[in-house]
């Protein structure tokens, strides 16, 4: 081969990588606990600080636990989506605010609407930890048994929940 | 009003562009004189256009017209106006903006310096420089248009990422811009070469000033974007072989290594494909880095704005612009020639050796900051690289390289000869042995990576002086000093570069070498200790910013029971954001830098602490301005200025006597 085709052979290979890194997310990293049980938690509710929400309260549902917090921006930006899901009636949306102070978060729901059916609040970010969040908006999938099924990181989009979460809704609700 | 005619000055500018891009090239292929000469006022025209623009977004900022949805999105109206002005670049929209104004000014200075050169080359390198500055201008006007309106305007900004609101951000981006495009001239140059088919001394001889100064910029450039990440970030670092810095360190590589490529087409003839490959490899990595940084196929912490429909545009632009001049180098390239022949051992066979070494290391560090990608694409899992890989494969590479460093310098062109050159180098090589093995014992450490840091920094150093005291019995002078003027400036220049090298390595070495850290909680009015030095922590108070809060903690360092000095640290939160940024506070000093950040706020006022005792960490950022200083010393050197003397009488001597006149 002609040595001076070298360094175009090789920058070919190169773009051909990229082209397929660019349709790539290298922030999705695959969380460990898709396929595992749902941290058990008991935190109080953010409208009733005297009641508990707990994931075993859940059992035989199929729901989405989404962690949020009236300071995240990308929160701001997946609510309308959350609020589509929420009147659709697909299945049921249950808040973890996260890191947040109940008077600004009940402000902020206030303003924007509140698409879910339970809200509990995690002050410290210790349901968070166990959950392995590492940033909100993130909303997991947990199915009857309280199995996680699917993990998305940052903001829900339309496409996301048209094409990912609501088929695997269906499915698990069928199971 | 304001923002449309910034708008409209780009536009103008793209057809600009695409006049200079396509007429002058064809004009030189053709031969046709009219469609060459107007190359240069093209480039000019498209300079003004883009000054236009730049200061049309400059004025959108300063008078927070938060109409215009780049300046919502990164300023606020209480951020302060330098930091509203660094705001231009600071995302991805006018960061496209200032790369291009960086090209056209880089454009104009080709007009400026060019009357010495031949008119086919000179619009063959502003044609190329127009068609790059083509791709830039389309792409700011289809997907990252910096004028785009916003309405209903904002009531108010969403503020500049706090992280960026720092000194450093209003220089330190166009100074490595300075570097990255800086090396769009010697691209342009070799390609203008390729199509012209007259790679000559000549041509090296005119690539080379343009290749320094742009070396020059990007390695002061990454030192400054260093030391930022040094006091802004918090952990006390400086390197952490992050993507985005592998972008800028890759043409840094590769830039060196033609700068020392250029040195022998320059003045042996030798190396011409190899030197127009590497002109061709510092341009595409700078593009390369710009698709790294603005396209998010890779995870930084410098991403901040990222968008896949932009990043298949500058790939697609990358494969254009690489691909195509690859394509012309694998066409033209044979023709070239080699060049004279020159042994292995010569100082041919030293910049040979070294070349090939910073080349392997650009390489290496283009293969790890890629690798996960590459397994991402082939469905082999995620993973990330980090900096124990970079710096197992980056040490070995360069360690014969700055042996080497130090021996080119004397060996000759052509064939040297090894017994000569040990003679001449014994004692160099003594003193640099002995210090390397006994330095570390006087300074209570001995390891063998700071034995052997210390031994290439004090050989670099040794060798250097023997250069210099060689050079000086050949040069004519009676008094010492006569003869050290009529040494050259650009002689002097490569010593001064080499021995910033020097200083990088002994910073580096030292701070590895005897660095400490300490992690406490410390109440208020209690002690700790590091290096010898006693932090006492008095409190924390809260201040007020411009736009930000903070709780600023007062530390009082004595050694050895007298007070050295006093640092504030301070925990700011910027409410636009609602962002915490770690203020650290340092007090530097040529042999050790004292580093306090406050981590988070414990009971009672009291808080976790971070401290560092960094020995010689200075000396790392002190080399890299060295480095540059060397660069400029080899410019100001006498036969660029001769150069540059000549295109004078393009004007002939009576009307330039008849203008004074007039004026």
């Amino acid at each position: 081969m002609n040595r001076f085709l070298l360094p175009l052979s090789i920058f070919v290979v190169v773009v051909g990588f990229l082209a397929v890194g660019l349709k790539l997310n290298p922030r999705e990293i695959p969380s460990p606990l898709v396929g595992k049980a749902a941290p058990d938690f008991s935190q109080p509710q953010l409208y009733d600080r005297e009641k508990v929400f707990s994931p075993a309260d859940m059992k035989g549902k199929v729901w989405l636990l989404n962690f949020w917090a009236s300071w995240c921006s990308g929160c701001k930006t997946e609510h309308p989506v959350l609020m589509e899901l929420a009147r659709s009636g697909e299945v049921p949306i249950y808040g973890m605010d996260y890191k947040d102070q109940p008077d600004e978060a009940m402000t902020w729901l206030r303003q924007w609407g509140n698409p879910y059916s339970i809200i509990g609040t995690d002050d410290v970010g210790r349901v968070g930890i166990n959950f392995g969040v590492y940033g909100v908006p993130e909303t997991y999938v947990i199915d009857k048994q309280g199995v996680i099924r699917y993990k998305q990181i940052g903001p829900l989009n339309p496409d996301a929940v048209s094409q990912k979460i609501i088929p695997l809704v269906k499915q698990l609700e069928s199971q | 009003m304001i923002p449309e005619i910034g708008h409209f000055a780009l536009i103008l500018a793209l057809c600009v562009a695409l006049v200079q891009g396509i007429l002058p090239i064809y004009g030189a292929a053709v031969g046709n004189a009219a469609l060459m000469s107007l190359a240069k006022p093209a480039a000019r025209l498209q300079f003004l256009l883009i000054l236009t623009a730049f200061g049309c977004l400059a004025y959108a900022f300063a008078d927070k017209d938060f109409s215009v949805l780049y300046v919502a999105s990164t300023s606020n109206s209480q951020l302060p106006l330098h930091y509203r002005l660094a705001a231009i670049w600071g995302a991805h929209e006018g960061s496209l903006l200032l790369w291009t104004f960086i090209l056209t000014l880089w454009m104009f200075a080709v007009t400026l310096f060019s009357a010495h050169l031949p008119e086919a080359t000179r619009s063959r390198i502003l044609g190329v420089m127009g068609l790059v500055s083509v791709g830039f201008l389309l792409f700011m006007l289809t997907v990252s248009n910096p004028f785009e309106r916003l309405i209903p305007a904002a009531p108010d900004g969403r503020d500049l990422n706090p992280l960026l609101q720092d000194p450093g951000m209003v220089i330190h981006p166009p100074m490595l811009y300075m570097g990255y495009v800086g090396f769009s001239v010697a691209f342009a140059f070799a390609i203008a070469a390729l199509l012209g088919g007259n790679l000559d001394a000549a041509w090296a001889r005119w690539s080379r000033p343009w290749t320094t100064v742009a070396w020059c910029f990007l390695t002061v450039g990454i030192a400054m974007g260093s030391g930022w990440a040094y006091y802004e970030l918090g952990w006390g670092g400086g390197w952490f072989w992050d993507p985005v810095e592998n972008a800028s360190f890759m043409p840094w590589l590769a830039g060196t290594a033609l700068v020392h490529s250029l040195a022998v087409t320059d003045k042996r003839g030798g190396f011409k494909v190899w030197t127009v490959l590497l002109a061709i490899m510092a341009f595409s990595l700078s593009l390369l880095g710009t698709f790294l940084v603005r396209s998010g196929v890779l995870t930084s912490v410098h991403a901040f704005a990222t968008d896949p429909k932009r990043g298949l545009f500058i790939l697609a632009f990358l494969a254009i612009v690489i691909g195509g001049s690859l394509a012309l180098y694998a066409w033209r390239a044979p023709k070239v020639g080699l060049g004279g022949s020159f042994a292995m051992l010569s100082r041919e066979g030293m910049l040979l050796a070294n070349n090939v070494l910073l080349v392997a290391a650009m390489g290496s560090v283009l293969l790890g900051t890629l690798y996960p990608l590459f397994l991402d694409a082939l469905d082999l899992g995620k993973i990330s690289v980090g900096p124990p890989y970079f710096d197992s494969v980056f040490v070995p590479l360069m360690v014969p390289a700055l042996f080497l460093m130090g021996i080119g310098p004397l060996a000759q062109w052509k064939k040297a000869n090894l017994p000569d050159l040990a003679k001449r180098l014994k004692w160099a090589f003594g003193v640099s042995v002995v210090s390397a093995l006994t330095l570390p014992i006087v300074l209570g450490n001995w390891t063998p990576l700071l034995s052997l840091g210390l031994l290439l920094a004090v050989w670099i150093v040794t060798t250097a002086v023997v250069s210099l005291r060689e050079r000086l019995t050949h040069v004519t002078g009676n008094s010492l000093m006569e003869r050290l003027a009529s040494v050259p400036r650009s002689y002097w220049g490569m010593l001064v570069a080499h021995c910033g090298i020097a200083v990088f390595i002994v910073g580096v070495t030292m701070v590895k070498g005897f660095e400490s850290e300490k992690d406490v909680r410390m109440n208020v009015g209690e002690t700790a200790s590091i290096g010898d030095y006693t932090f006492r922590f008095d409190g924390t108070q809260d201040v007020m910013g411009p736009n930000y809060t903070a709780a600023r903690g007062t530390f009082r360092v004595s050694y050895d029971g007298s007070e050295t000095t006093v640092l504030y640290p301070e925990k700011r939160r910027y409410p636009v954001q609602n962002q915490i940024m770690t203020e650290a506070a340092i007090d530097p000093g040529l042999l050790r830098d004292l580093y306090v950040s406050l981590g988070e706020p414990l009971d009672d006022g009291a808080w976790s602490v971070r401290l560092y005792h960094k020995p010689f960490i200075d000396w790392i950022w002190g080399g890299c301005f060295i480095m540059a200083l060397g660069g400029a010393l080899a410019i100001s050197d006498r036969r660029y200025r001769i150069a540059w003397h000549k295109q004078e009488p393009a004007v002939p001597a009576p009307t330039r006597a008849a203008r004074r006149k007039v004026a």
